[in-house]
């Protein structure tokens, strides 16, 4: 019982990990890829922001009277990672409003269809 | 000139050619004349090396190195001289010929067919003069490429499916087989040098030196060993001078080149006799010639027939290398050049016949020799001498075939020499018996021919008259060929 | 002012693009890329000279001492990738004017730019910084940039194939992240020196496995390794022609630098292959990646797909390099990274020629162009010979290193994996040849005349390239060996 509590973190970690993954992996629907995609990566953001906890430690701001840090650079690193993250998503995003304008429709599995007809209809036009 | 400026010249000539006939294009003559021109550049250039060679120098270039410790180098020595000889003095008959041919067939896209042309003239004197078995091999790749548009040259169907064959073929045997014996055999001698008395002795074993030489053999596709041997019929879709000056004489002798070369500058000839004595190669180069000389008594067209009797030919060398035997290596070295004049001479008289009569087939040939005599004449001495009958030049590289193949006892040699020449007679000396004493077919859309132009008549007379020359002058090659032993 | 190169090289294209973007009129954005472009490639040959004369160059940034600040790290592999990624970069600009002007609408040109000034950033920035999470900041730049200009295709599939590689590029990218959060748990440090004099200590835990294992598999799926290449072939199929070229030449590669970084700095103290049986998956999957894309390839019918699938295939040569973990394997490795780039971007601004006078790249389109686009078919028909390795190309100098590398390793049958997975690449090259030499051209055909000069002298100075380099390989394979050396023996230092 110890590693399950004592690992609980990292049990959160793993179970937001998987949910995100299924999700891009199992969704038809584009939005909800990101979504997903965006779990997934909070997953990794949970990772890091919890790693840097120490036990005892404070904020990491100096102050009279404390010792103990929690570690900052994880934050740090997990700021830049946010930000890239909402680039992505931005973008993801973006591309899927193209993408509705270009096909008329968000579903994974009517896109496939459709680029099929598209590929078909390039060799029967050419051939 | 010192002798390495006149390896770059001659190196370069055929290149420059190219360049100026592609820029000549437009003038159809300038065009021909410039061939022409550089062809007897080139073999001035060849021969001038010739006394220094015979002398026992061995002129090197090294142009600079590919890989680190891996030059591009050059050196001419004897097998290499008699090889760049009978190229170039060929091209010089053959582009003779060629203007007859093309300008009487009135094929299209000729500068690209003479462009082509020079580069592969260009390879193949790069192949005799390579210093090493690396700039040998790139070579021999070039050589291949520069040839498929020739082969290709129709562009129907026939010939694309003729050139899918060519090239699949020597590609892949080369890349797939060749390549990895050179990249092996440089990682256990550390050197890709032709040096005499070979570069592998002590540093592999007897398992890998086997393994090795069979990667060579079969390898070295261009040497049309059983059962590799498909491309040669497929590029007879090809226009005959190119039939007969790269696939009579310079792609495939450039094949058995490199297979002797190898033997005896990358084995050397006493190691694998003491080592593993490849009787193997013996079998199939023997399986080769007769299985080839059976199918070509079979085929009814006249360049399948040439072709197949080139396969067995050429499978006389490799087993004339394979015996191993000083006399028999001569033999093998002899026949090189032998067989090249013999051979261009059947092949010009298929094209003359092609270009006066548009007749393919063999048995279309009935009476012919009347209306071409010079063309049938030809034939008939070109054929001689693949059978070996003196006074052609043929009888000379068998005798000494023979004798290295008596001398060490491979009674098996001997007898496929004996069998294969009596089949040689007798699907040559039909065509022959048909054409000067048959009595011509009628036919109703017969048409009424003579001789071929005069450029081919002239260049196969020459061809012919020098087949003949050399069974009663065979010194300006044995001399060359005996230094190799 | 040297001192500061490695940071400019950087800054450089980063600071350009903001101002790319308020110029906006597309002639003049086209002109100040250009000029960035070209810039980089003296600021990395510049510094390839420092490395070769003084060995590896350090800068730190902000003054910040390493392992606290970030540091910029350039040894010999580092510098080869550098001028590898800005020479393409220049060459392609050059060709790009034309060829953009035709593929992307006329209003989105100046975001193209900004875009491809952008990617040019992060690629040079991750092959110069020796720090694992500045790495993956320039990894993402280098990534969603070329999300957009992939989706700036014509087609409409170009879209999706960009919807597809965000995903799985983001997935990736991850992976990378969650690899180096492990690493730090451990040791604390982010720097690569630092943590390869760490490591060895510690290689034994699972943690660092673990660690190792996901960022394997996430920059397996930057460059593309089979299986996790699915996003590849479409993303370069639709991607505007210059584009294709940019990315194949420069994208996968240094997707391969951050391999060799992990593997061979960051993990240099350990023995990586033994731990995980990596080199038997990274072999095992390079030869299927060989054989399988090659078989693909043979298949397709649009040219761009074709040489997508091959470069799949050519990304597995490249690992098979890396896996004999041999100096010779190693060599190998290297010197077809930066051959590889040089025949693919020459085969792929080919296409582009191609497609901006036939308006599509199907085999079908080239009927007869080999009289009717002669010196575009001539530069593909070049980089296609160097694909199969003929020699007097570059294809060949790297089969030849690859073969020996499998024959001193005593892996003969890998050997001749090798040459005959390059048969197959006889095949789908003359299938090009075959469609524009022997085919005729269609019969209503409309006149096609050649590409203008400012896209066919980049062509061929990447189609000379591939020929030069094939000939005159020694200085290019010292340079390889000498990377290899250091990175198997040397770490960082």
């Amino acid at each position: 019982m110890e590693t399950f509590y004592g690992l609980f973190n990292y049990w959160i970690v793993i179970v937001l990990m998987m949910m995100g993954f299924y999700m891009v992996i199992a969704q038809h629907n584009l939005i909800k890829k990101i979504i997903g995609l965006n779990v997934f990566q909070v997953s990794v953001f949970v990772f890091y922001i919890s790693m840097s906890k120490i036990k005892g430690g404070t904020a990491p701001i100096l102050t009279d009277g404390i010792e103990i840090y929690s570690n900052p650079l994880p934050h740090v690193l997990i700021l830049t990672a946010i930000v890239v993250g909402v680039a992505t998503t931005a973008l993801g995003l973006a591309l899927t409003v193209r993408i509705k304008d270009a096909f008329d429709t968000i579903e994974d599995d009517e896109i496939a269809i459709l680029e099929k007809e598209d590929q078909e209809r390039e060799r029967g036009t050419i051939s | 000139m010192s002798p390495e400026t006149t390896i770059q010249a001659a190196l370069l000539t055929p290149v420059i050619g190219a360049v100026l006939i592609s820029l000549c294009g437009r003038w159809t003559n300038l065009r021909e004349t410039v061939t022409l021109v550089t062809a007897v550049i080139l073999f001035s250039l060849v021969i001038s090396l010739y006394p220094l060679v015979l002398e026992g120098g061995r002129p090197s270039l090294v142009v600079g190195e590919m890989l680190p410790n891996l030059s591009i180098a050059f050196t001419v020595e004897p097998l290499g001289m008699l090889f760049a000889c009978i190229a170039s003095f060929l091209w010089i008959v053959n582009s003779l010929y060629s203007i007859g041919y093309m300008r009487g067939n009135n094929e299209k896209n000729q500068t690209r067919f003479y462009v082509c042309f020079a580069i592969a003239l260009a390879s193949s004197v790069a192949i005799a003069f390579a210093g090493n078995m690396m700039t040998l091999f790139i070579f021999y790749e070039a050589l291949t490429i520069s040839t498929y548009p020739l082969v290709t040259h129709a562009g129907t169907e026939k010939a694309k499916r003729g050139g899918r064959v060519y090239l699949g073929i020597l590609l892949s045997t080369s890349i797939g087989l060749l390549f990895l014996a050179i990249v092996w055999t440089w990682m256990i001698a550390g050197t890709l040098d032709f040096t005499p008395g070979g570069i592998l002795e002590g540093k592999a074993s007897n398992t890998i030196i086997g393994i090795l030489l069979a990667l060579y053999m079969f390898g070295i596709g261009k040497a049309a060993l059983m059962p590799f041997h498909r491309w040669l019929p497929a590029a007879m879709v090809a226009p005959t001078p190119v039939s007969a000056l790269l696939h009579a004489v310079a792609v495939v002798k450039a094949g058995v080149f490199t297979v002797v070369k190898v033997i005896i500058y990358i084995f050397g000839v006493d190691f694998l006799s003491v080592t593993i004595d490849p009787d193997w190669l013996l079998y199939i180069s023997g399986f080769t010639i007769l299985a080839a000389s059976i199918i070509a008594l079979r085929s009814d067209n006249l360049k399948r027939r040439l072709a197949y009797s080139t396969i067995s030919q050429l499978s006389y060398v490799i087993m004339a290398a394979a015996i191993l035997a000083p006399l028999s290596v001569l033999g093998a070295a002899l026949h090189i050049a032998v067989h090249a004049f013999g051979k261009i001479t059947l092949f010009f008289a298929a094209g003359s016949i092609y270009t006066a009569s548009h007749k393919t087939e063999v048995s279309q040939l009935d009476g012919i020799g009347r209306r071409m005599p010079w063309t049938m004449g030809a034939f008939a001495i070109g054929a001689l001498s693949m059978i070996g009958v003196p006074p052609t030049a043929g009888f000379i590289s068998k005798w000494y075939i023979l004798h290295g193949a008596f001398d060490s006892g491979q009674m098996l040699a001997v007898g496929i020499i004996i069998v294969s020449s009596l089949l040689n007679a007798s699907y040559f000396l039909p065509i022959v018996h048909a054409a000067f004493f048959k009595k011509e077919i009628e036919s109703p859309n017969h048409d009424d021919h003579g001789e071929a132009p005069f450029t081919v008549v002239i260049a196969l007379t020459v061809t012919a008259t020098i087949t003949i020359l050399l069974f009663f002058f065979p010194g300006i090659f044995i001399d060359l060929a005996r230094q190799l032993i | 002012m040297s001192t500061q190169l490695p940071a400019l090289q950087v800054v450089l294209p980063l600071l350009m693009a903001p101002i790319a973007l308020i110029i906006r009129n597309p002639r003049f954005v086209w002109m100040l890329t250009l000029i960035v472009t070209w810039t980089t490639l003296a600021i990395s040959l510049s510094l390839l000279m420092q490395v070769l004369d003084s060995g590896t160059i350090t800068y730190r940034i902000g003054g910040w001492a390493a392992p606290w600040g970030i540091e910029y790290v350039l040894d010999k592999v580092g510098a080869f990738v550098l001028v590898i990624v800005s020479a393409i970069g220049s060459l392609v600009m050059t060709y790009a004017r034309r060829s953009v002007e035709q593929e992307i609408p006329a209003e989105r040109i100046y975001l193209f730019y900004t875009m491809f000034l952008l990617c040019l950033t992060g690629l040079l920035g991750i092959t110069i910084t020796g720090d694992v999470f500045n790495l993956f900041v320039f990894l993402e730049i280098s990534s969603l940039s070329s999300y957009v200009m992939i989706s700036l295709g014509r087609d409409r599939r170009a879209l999706t194939a960009a919807y597809r590689y965000l995903i799985m590029g983001t997935i990736g990218a991850t992976f990378y992240i969650i690899g180096v959060g492990l690493m730090y748990m451990m040791t604390g440090t982010l720097n690569m020196a630092d943590l390869a004099t760490l490591m060895p200590a510690i290689a034994d835990t699972r943690v660092i496995q673990a660690a190792l294992a996901f960022l394997t598999v996430g920059i397996c799926l930057k460059l593309a390794l089979f299986p996790l290449h699915l996003w590849l072939p479409n993303a370069y199929t639709y991607a505007p022609s210059m584009v294709t070229a940019f990315l194949a030449a420069t994208a996968t590669k240094v997707a391969v630098y951050i391999l060799i970084r992990i593997i061979f700095t960051v993990f240099g103290g350990v023995n990586v292959f033994e731990i995980l049986g990596l080199q038997n998956i990274l072999m095992t999957l390079a030869i299927f990646a060989m054989f399988a894309a090659s078989t693909i390839a043979i298949y397709q019918d649009n040219a761009k797909r074709m040489f997508a699938y091959s470069s799949i295939a050519q990304v597995g040569y490249i690992i098979l390099g890396l896996s004999f973990a041999s100096e010779t394997g190693m060599a190998a490795g290297i010197i077809h990274l930066f051959n590889h780039a040089i025949m693919k971007c020459t085969i792929f601004l080919g296409l582009g020629c191609v497609a901006l006078r036939m308006g599509g790249v199907s085999i079908r389109d080239m009927y007869g162009l080999g009289t009717r686009m002669p010196w575009t078919m001539a530069a593909i028909v070049v980089g296609g010979l160097s694909l199969i390795g003929i020699p007097m190309t570059v294809g060949f100098v790297s089969k030849w290193y690859l073969v020996r590398a499998a024959l001193e390793a005593d892996m003969w049958p890998v050997a001749v994996l090798i040459v005959l997975s390059s048969l197959l690449a006889i095949i789908y090259v003359w299938r090009i040849v075959e469609a524009a030499y022997l085919k005729p051209a269609p019969e209503n055909a409309e006149p096609v005349s050649e590409v203008p000069l400012s896209m066919l002298l980049p062509l061929w100075v990447m189609a000379l390239a591939s020929i030069y380099f094939g000939l005159d390989a020694t200085n290019t394979l010292t340079i390889a060996l000498d990377a290899a050396d250091i990175l198997l023996n040397g770490g960082l230092q």
